[in-house]
């Protein structure tokens, strides 16, 4: 029996026992509250859906209440009394095992495949059942207990004079407000999670090695030295910067000095493409097209210096996966973050300096040079600062596109791994959350995070300073 | 009138000077030019590279099979309710395959011939005729025409993108006679010039023939040519008669890459034209692409539980970041008091717009995952991690919603006596409503198009079934993307292209749908 209650799609009963309540209760309240007003003394000091909503807000807050800890708590609940009633012999296990044959009791209880032929396990994925097959019953009878407790206690409370309708706008307050905390959550869950990881990171691995080290092996041989990786990062990010800071700072100009109403009608839209093509698309380009592009450049440079006698040895390594590609696709991706807020920042300066340039006999371009662009130049850095924010945690173009040697050289046709690159080769395979490995990517996180919010915090500075300036 | 005083403006020099400033304006004016030139010539590469990958893997190479439904192949006693029949893939399999050997003769006579023969056609791929015969059972003993995919590098081959390769017409041939050892002898006056001709050009170029193959084709007959002289050649007889050499008109396919290199040799090729000669193989649109899931087979591939994995995940997304970024956005912009926390939520909002993907998906892990033990690969995580990445970008352009709505709106609802609750979600709202929903609709494709976070909570998974609901193990687009460009075998590039196209189609499309809703919508105040 107990079993049977185990296989009970919970998250589904849950969800519609809500809805349920939630109506029942609405129409407790609101019937109430007509009720009254059939009787014809009084009026009411809220509307009838005002109470019906009072009422549902009452029943609501203890059933997701209960919904909530049930979906967080009824996994590990379950899994430590099932670890309790074990026999000794299981002591043995490591943690990691433990886990492990827990993961595949759960597995197998809701595949319903718990009549194999290792009695042990049955046994115990029977018992594993029972134990959820008890919470689930407890869970039920909890909510509708908490549900039709809340309906009871505040139908009684309705009235001619009760205020439904300010308790009901103080609970919606309350929501709303939840809904802007999840922002607070989740920036504090970010946090936490990194550093509660890295934190266990350092304790194996000194966080001096960590930041200075120069020999990155995390996979095999457990050498945690990430200087390389920073080395790629930054490299691959001022490629990409080589190439959108002047594309994208010119197009701005271009756009907002020079380009008519229709041409900018159309371009800016097409330029903003650029920033909504998913960076797994770009991905493949680089390695598509362009990293086989600048092999063969590598190639051909390679061949003339030494036909014309100017090395012997080859320049360039030529690898299939470059630094160069990567960056060079990566330049392409940010261009957008590039123009579009240059060109804000552009139109914004006011039209009296440039007339007074003009006043004074300049052309449009020592206009642009000498005036507009001095005069929009802290927008002009913030735009610039996020875009190399973006290029340090972009992900998908440089795991496709730019290998994953750990190595510090200048030569941009060799292949250079980065901080996203080594969190996502570290991620992707079978690891637990208890060896260096897997921990080392959270140290990463860490780095990234640190770096890229660092970069963003003083471009909004620079911005909300510019701001300050003209308005 | 007199002439103007000479001044410091129009002595020589200055002119001089002013002609160099309005070349250095106009130089400046073609920066700009050309920088937008630069931006938009790369996205049209882009298009460009990926379009025309995507175009040769629309359509594929089908090849048919008139099979005989044997029933002690396909359904022998014991073996033959409607399940059984479904699952008899090897059954099927080899009547598909005994109707090439016996098409080919020379393909039964060895091992290693029938090996060859074996690889044109993968044994998944006929699936879809053991479903059929499975849902009707009465097929069974009758004759019937098995389609199914070639091979993918023959697919290539017939596409011409799997290695270059010279085709010459040959002269008439006077002879063709056989000689000992399975050699023929051609004859006929200057009827090799042209391949001979063609050889020294494309030595010329650079190429080495030493190793590369010659194949002479006639009708569905086709040989492998040695000894080359301008009037005689010898040739090999891969598969047909010696009588369509003497009759019909011959075309040589001169291949450099040499056959041990090539992952199609001779043989195959010789049966491939045949088949196609026979009018057996056809090229069909590949609505594979879009009604099959995962293989890894090529030409078996395509994007469907990824498209249903997307679905679930986005639906996941959609009903968590929307609500709280919506309502969020509502309490910050109409209700927040200004006070220290207020402020500490919007730089919060401000910096997770700009936090790097991965960094959510690490907390996917972390938190998901490790902490609260949810299942891996399964969209509902994904839609979780993607949610949290979502709703301050809908936060952000809601906000940008609300503040538009000019404030004689709320004094207009407080002066008749709303509530503050009431002025919000009954006036001020619905007239947001149109920049909340396109802001949302914007967030959705920029989730989308997401992998990497995905990558980080297991979604990489080699997912085969269609997903059934939102904890089932799946992937999406994206990552189905990144996991093709993975794969070696050259047939994944356009298929991976063919992808992009798809994922693209359908972001231009919610991104059509928000211009459509701007321009419908939009109100001025």
């Amino acid at each position: 029996m107990l079993q049977q209650l185990g296989h009970l799609p919970m998250g589904w009963l849950l969800i519609a026992l809500i809805a349920v309540f939630a109506s029942i209760a609405f129409f407790a309240g609101r019937v109430r509250a007509e009720r009254i007003l059939l009787s014809g003394e009084q009026s009411l000091h809220s509307r009838p859906n005002y109470h019906g909503y009072f009422v549902a807000m009452w029943a609501l807050v203890p059933a997701v209440l209960v919904a909530l800890a049930y979906a967080i708590g009824a996994e590990g609940i379950s899994r430590n009394q099932l670890v309790s009633e074990l026999p000794p012999a299981f002591d043995l296990l490591s943690d990691a095992e433990m886990k492990t044959y827990l993961d595949s009791v759960a597995q197998a209880a809701l595949a319903r495949e718990d009549t194999g032929t290792d009695l042990v396990f049955t046994a115990v994925t029977h018992r594993y059942l029972e134990i959820r097959g008890s919470l689930n019953i407890g869970a039920l009878a909890l909510m509708v207990i908490g549900a039709l407790g809340g309906l009871i206690f505040s139908r009684r409370r309705l009235g001619t004079s009760f205020r439904a309708r300010s308790l009901v706008e103080r609970g919606m307050e309350t929501v709303l407000f939840l809904c802007a905390a999840v922002a607070i959550a989740t920036t504090v869950g970010i946090v936490t999670s990194l550093l509660y990881e890295s934190i266990q990171f350092f304790r194996a691995v000194p966080i001096w090695d960590f930041l200075f080290g120069t020999r990155w092996n995390a996979q095999t041989e457990a050498e945690f030295g990430a200087l390389p990786l920073f080395f790629g990062t930054f490299t691959i990010a001022l490629i990409a910067m080589l190439v959108a800071a002047p594309i994208g700072l010119f197009s701005a100009i271009y756009l907002s000095e020079y380009a008519g109403p229709k041409a900018r009608g159309w371009i800016k839209p097409i330029l903003e493409i650029l920033a909504g093509i998913p960076t797994v698309v770009y991905g493949f380009f680089a390695l598509l097209v362009v990293a086989p592009a600048v092999r063969g450049l590598a190639i051909w440079i390679n061949e003339t210096l030494i036909n014309i006698g100017l090395t012997t040895e080859p320049l360039l390594a030529a690898q299939p996966t470059s630094a160069l590609a990567a960056g060079l696709v990566m330049g392409i991706m940010v261009i957008p973050f590039v123009s579009s807020l240059s060109d804000d920042v552009i139109n914004a300066v006011p039209q009296t300096l440039r007339d007074g340039a003009y006043a004074l006999g300049a052309t449009k371009s020592e206009t642009v040079r000498n005036v507009v662009v001095p005069a929009a130049l802290p927008g002009i850095i913030a735009a610039l600062l996020l875009a190399v924010s973006r290029a340090i945690g972009e992900t998908m173009i440089v795991v496709m596109a730019a290998g994953k040697s750990a190595r510090i050289s200048m030569d941009p046709t060799s292949d250079l791994t980065t901080i996203t690159v080594q969190i996502v080769s570290l991620m992707t395979g079978e690891t637990g959350f208890d060896d260096p490995k897997t921990l080392s990517a959270f140290a990463l996180g860490l780095v990234l995070f640190a770096v890229t919010l660092l970069f963003n915090v003083i471009a909004l500075r620079v911005v909300q300073k510019y701001r300050e300036k003209y308005d | 009138m007199t002439d103007p005083a000479p001044s410091t403006f129009s002595s020589p020099e200055a002119i001089k000077r002013l002609k160099r400033r309005r070349a250095a304006d106009v130089r400046f004016r073609y920066y700009g030019m050309g920088a937008i030139v630069l931006a938009l010539g790369a996205l049209v590469m882009l298009a460009l590279s990926i379009g025309s990958q995507a175009v040769s893997a629309a359509t594929y190479h089908v090849a048919r099979y008139d099979v005989t439904l044997d029933r002690a192949v396909i359904a022998p006693p014991g073996e033959d309710t409607p399940e059984e029949i479904s699952r008899n893939v090897d059954g099927f399999w080899s009547l598909v395959r005994n109707n090439l050997l016996e098409t080919f003769p020379e393909a039964d006579l060895d091992r290693a011939s029938r090996t060859e023969a074996s690889e044109f056609i993968t044994r998944l791929a006929v699936l879809p005729a053991a479903r059929k015969v499975a849902a009707e059972p009465q097929l069974i003993g009758n004759e019937m025409t098995v389609s199914a995919p070639l091979n993918d590098d023959l697919d290539l081959y017939l596409k011409g993108q799997a290695f270059p390769e010279r085709r010459v017409r040959v002269g008439s041939l006077s002879s063709a006679s056989q000689q000992e050892a399975g050699l023929a002898r051609l004859e006929g006056q200057g009827a090799f010039t042209p391949i001979l001709s063609a050889i020294t050009s494309l030595e010329a170029d650079g190429a080495d023939l030493s190793e590369g193959s010659v194949l002479l084709t006639a009708g569905s007959s086709t040989g492998r040519l040695s000894d080359l002289q301008p009037d005689a050649a010898s040739l090999e007889l891969l598969t047909g008669t010696l009588d369509d050499f003497r009759s019909g008109n011959a075309t040589a396919r001169i291949i450099a890459l040499p056959e041990a290199q090539r992952v199609v040799s001779d043989q195959q090729i010789a049966w491939t034209l045949a088949l196609k000669e026979m009018g057996r193989i056809s090229r069909e649109p590949r609505w594979s692409l879009l009604t099959n899931s995962d293989s890894t087979y090529p030409e078996l591939a395509g994007g469907l539980a990824a498209l249903v994995g997307s679905l679930f995940t986005m639906l996941v997304t959609a009903l968590v970041a929307i609500p709280i970024g919506i309502l969020a956005a509502v309490y910050l912009e109409e209700f927040a008091p200004k006070n220290r926390l207020t402020d500490f939520i919007e730089v919060n909002i401000n910096n997770l717009a700009a936090v790097p993907s991965i960094v959510f998906g690490l907390l996917g892990a972390a938190v998901y995952l490790n902490f609260l033990g949810m299942p891996r690969s399964a969209p509902l995580v994904g839609g979780l991690v993607l949610a949290l990445m979502t709703f301050p970008v809908v936060i952000i352009a809601s906000r940008a919603a609300l503040k538009a709505v000019p404030p004689s709106v709320r004094s207009g609802a407080l002066a008749i006596g709303a509530s503050q609750m009431q002025t919000v979600f009954h006036h001020v709202v619905p007239l947001a409503a149109p920049g909340i929903f396109t802001g949302a609709i914007l967030g959705m494709a920029r989730a989308l198009g997401e992998t990497a976070p995905l990558l980080l909570i297991g979604m990489v998974a080699f997912v085969g079934d269609v997903p059934k609901g939102p904890t089932d193990e799946s992937t999406v687009m994206p990552v189905l993307i990144f996991t093709w460009s993975n794969n070696a075998e050259r047939a994944w590039e356009p298929m991976t292209s063919a992808m992009i196209v798809i994922l693209l189609a359908v972001l231009l499309l919610m991104n059509g749908l928000v211009v459509f809703l701007r321009r419908k919508y939009e109100r001025r105040w």
